[in-house]
């Protein structure tokens, strides 16, 4: 539990620092920087690896938390006709069940309308732009072109073909010229964009679920310290500062991103 | 101070014996000293209804000085009331006010089975200590006196502190899990931090956290809910103590 729960507020401070290319770049610079990095988080072989583990973790901490809680709930088989518990204990620490089940809640639409969407059915599209360039006879010409891995720009026309999803072919002779990058950038700040009917739910159900994962994390951060056994006078209070400052920053920062997308 | 009398309704806990199915019984009681203890007016209670001819409440309490642990009642919605740092014997009724309905309930958890209305069976926590609550020493005559071995005086402090501890379950009561690792940690830690108790340390805590979850107590998570009702002060370090213990002896034991 303590394991998973420090290595997800681990994760959580990568996902953030990718999250703010969003809104620290603005244009077609953080529209490629966003990009580039989920292409980055998508293939390099250690994040491979981590996002692996990110996935067990999620899992693990999620079941062992619900038969954690099973399990203390047959603790007690009768409750008490009175019972006063706000007296002795903090309210995030007695709803942490709860809330982690929210979270979880939050963190399955969360892959469904991003993660399912790049990884499984691929339906985000190829990050392209258009360029005015003038023809040969000086007509300028709006021409669309994919942005590839290897620095080039390919023509968005009939020579080129793109296969398994990313791959650019010169479509005549069949030979793999590069590959494209998938424009999560744009389905992101089209998810968001007031444009878009239900964005104003999404960017509620977003805000508040990070407020689920502040009080989550209001207990847990510290908690987790304890259970490894980690209780000295010289620490607890630095452990409770940084696990409260975490607790609020965090959960926040991941927060103005769609505010901010959504306002644009 | 001149003593003040109030009127009282309570709300109390009767059940026949573990099988029997229990409720809230409601009593009104007039005319209590607000310098009696709780339990004293649980006796005046039980002095009205013996001449209402009506069976009394059975409570459990014997030192009636905060020292044996048995005076497990909860008060109002907290281990032995609203005071912390006290047992239910050294609460007073000048903490109440005339007209007042007080709740009284037996610890709930599954591993303290109710005997009779307030009375619970405590045994879990014997069984835990006979798992490995003790230190083994040699009576063959020439046994060491304890004082010749050196120990820092803040470890001394800390296994005294420890040692403070009362059995009295107020811990498991006041837990929203249920859980008795304030107990256990505890018993644990007056042990590991002396000399005489580094020789089991290991099976010690392995053994005795065993016995604990066998007899159906709930996870520690961490809420810290015992440390603030627990009438002897315990700290959640003796919690984390025995979590180091519990790792250090289970990556270390062959068993
Ligand atoms: C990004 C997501 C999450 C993070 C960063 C996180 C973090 C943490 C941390 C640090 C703890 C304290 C562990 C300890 O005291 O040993 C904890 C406890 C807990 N978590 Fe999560 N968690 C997350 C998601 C979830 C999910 C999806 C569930 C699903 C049910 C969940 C359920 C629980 C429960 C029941 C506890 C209480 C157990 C305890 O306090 O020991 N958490 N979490
Ligand atoms: S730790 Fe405190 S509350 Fe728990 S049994 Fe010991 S004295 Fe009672
Ligand atoms: S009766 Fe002994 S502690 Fe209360």
């Amino acid at each position: 539990m303590a394991l998973t729960g420090l290595f997800l507020c681990t994760f959580l401070v990568g996902h953030l620092l990718g999250n703010l290319q969003l809104i620290l770049k603005t244009g077609e610079e953080g529209r490629r920087a966003f990009n580039e990095y989920a292409y980055f988080m998508s293939h390099n072989p250690a994040i491979k690896i981590l996002s692996w583990v990110t996935y067990i973790s999620i899992l693990f901490h999620a079941i062992d938390g619900i038969l954690l809680t099973i399990q203390n709930k047959k603790a007690r088989p009768i409750p008490y006709a009175r019972n006063n518990p706000s007296k002795n204990s903090s309210t995030p620490a007695r709803y942490m069940a709860v809330l982690g089940t929210l979270v979880l809640v939050f963190i399955a639409t969360h892959m469904a309308n991003f993660w399912y969407k790049m990884k499984i059915s691929e339906e985000v599209p190829m990050h392209s732009f258009i360029v005015s360039v003038p023809d040969q006879s000086g007509q300028i010409q709006n021409q669309e072109f994919y942005y590839t891995h290897n620095l080039q720009l390919i023509p968005k026309d009939d020579n080129f073909s793109v296969k398994n999803g990313t791959d650019l072919y010169m479509s005549k002779m069949n030979i793999k010229i590069g590959e494209g990058y998938r424009d999560l950038h744009t389905v992101v700040m089209q998810f968001f964009s007031k444009d878009n009917d239900s964005a104003l739910f999404a960017v509620l159900f977003y805000v508040l679920s990070m407020f689920v994962l502040s009080f989550h994390l209001w207990h847990g951060f510290a908690s987790a310290f304890q259970s490894l056994g980690l209780n000295h006078k010289k620490y607890n209070a630095a452990i409770g500062y940084i696990g409260k400052g975490f607790a609020i920053v965090v959960p926040l920062l991941f927060a103005i991103i769609p505010i901010i997308i959504y306002l644009k | 101070m001149a003593a003040k009398s109030i009127n009282i309704t309570l709300k109390i806990w009767r059940q026949k014996n573990a099988n029997t199915k229990g409720a809230l019984e409601t009593y009104s009681l007039n005319e209590v000293s607000t310098d009696s203890s709780f339990l004293e007016m649980l006796d005046q209670l039980n002095e009205q209804l013996i001449n209402e001819r009506k069976e009394p409440i059975a409570f459990d309490h014997d030192c009636r000085e905060g020292i044996c642990g048995m005076c497990s009642l909860y008060i109002n919605g907290r281990a032995h009331g609203p005071e912390t740092g006290t047992t239910t014997c050294q609460l007073h009724m000048r903490m109440f006010s005339d007209g007042d309905t007080i709740y009284v309930e037996p610890w709930r958890s599954r591993a303290f089975p109710i005997v009779k209305d307030l009375v619970v069976d405590r045994s879990a926590f014997d069984r835990i200590q006979q798992a490995g609550g003790f230190v083994s020493v040699n009576t063959s005559g020439n046994t060491m006196d304890a004082n010749s071995l050196p120990i820092p005086k803040d470890d001394a402090d800390k296994a005294f502190e420890a040692a403070a501890c009362i059995g009295c379950g107020a811990c498991v009561a006041s837990c929203k899990n249920g859980s008795a690792m304030l107990f256990v940690g505890a018993k644990v830690s007056q042990y590991a931090l002396l000399p005489q108790g580094k020789v089991e340390a290991r099976d010690r805590v392995l053994n005795m956290v065993r016995q604990m979850d066998e007899e159906g107590f709930g996870n520690c998570t961490n809420t810290g809910a015992c440390e603030v009702e627990c009438p002897k002060g315990i700290s959640l370090e003796n919690i984390a103590r025995m979590n180091r213990e519990f790792l250090k002896a289970g990556l270390s034991s062959e068993k």
